[in-house]
């Protein structure tokens, strides 16, 4: 049963230790902070969890179990709230982003209730 | 009715975290959590805001399903870092949110950030700022088919 355990954990752990390195492979290669943001956000994600669920294998029913599902939503809610904070400051910072097509300017399908299709084209460029 | 939640989490919360059970930590524990609920309670942060408890129930389905979302994506963008080629295309766009209330829209906004592939950089009004990292997850997102989704959770409240 303890090899059980350990073999299951194991997996996931060097599961969660290859997408956390894959992430940081990625936030090398891609070539500005939004593309590394993407790259960087396999790491909080996919392989948090799976090596937090490692964790919480080896652990077992135990105090220290309960406090790393803790953790785990704790990415899972601050994770996003920090990714969409530091990619609005670069933007204010003015940060171009390297593109490949921009259709912020784009018309927007009009609303179900309230047909606000005048906010289509304000768009929040970074360079004005 | 939500004080009352939001006291038993914290109490929960309190108990996770001390692990020490002696009637002197437990007391305080309880003072604790009797105070936050009462300046919560003075600051009006206590709403549907502030603590979304209609949504509890639709939550865990709603988690899985973001849950598979999160996982698929990640493995698409593991294949374009792993690529030698890097074939990304990043695409900036607008898209329209559907849902009516406040923690709805902040479901949305967070549940775009958290997928990889695509980072929601603006939020004004009803209208979301969104980078995704290949053309392909704009137009996903343009299509509407996670914002249907989302409406559907925040409809069960």
């Amino acid at each position: 049963m303890e090899m059980i355990a350990d073999a299951v954990s194991w997996v996931f752990i060097v599961l969660g230790c290859f997408f956390i390195l894959v992430g940081t492979i990625g936030l090398l290669r891609m070539p500005d902070v939004y593309t590394r943001m993407h790259s960087a956000s396999i790491i909080d994600t996919l392989g948090a969890t799976l090596l937090i669920i490692g964790f919480i294998i080896q652990a077992g029913f135990t105090l220290v179990s309960l406090k790393l599902w803790f953790v785990l939503a704790l990415f899972f809610f601050f994770g996003p709230v920090a990714s969409h904070a530091l990619a609005q400051a670069a933007l204010y910072a003015g940060i171009d982003p390297v593109l490949s097509e921009d259709r912020r300017n784009r018309e927007l399908p009009a609303a179900g209730d309230n047909s606000e299709s005048s906010s289509a084209d304000k768009s929040e460029a970074p360079n004005s | 009715m939500r004080s009352i939640v939001l006291a038993a989490a914290l109490l929960a919360f309190w108990l996770i975290l001390s692990g020490h059970y002696t009637s002197f930590l437990l007391a305080m524990g309880v003072l604790s959590v009797i105070l936050v609920v009462l300046a919560a309670n003075r600051m009006h942060i206590i709403d549907d805001e502030g603590e979304p408890v209609e949504l509890l129930a639709a939550a865990p389905s709603y988690w899985l399903w973001l849950y598979i979302e999160i996982a698929k994506s990640a493995w698409s963008v593991t294949k374009l870092v792993l690529d030698p080629r890097l074939p990304i295309s990043p695409t900036f766009t607008k898209i329209r949110a559907s849902q009516k209330t406040a923690a709805g829209k902040a479901t949305y906004a967070n549940s775009i950030t958290l997928t990889p592939g695509t980072i929601t950089t603006g939020v004004e009004g009803d209208v979301f700022t969104v980078h995704a990292i290949v053309k392909e997850g704009a137009d996903d997102l343009e299509a509407g088919g996670m914002d249907k989704r989302v409406s559907q959770f925040e409809g069960t409240a």
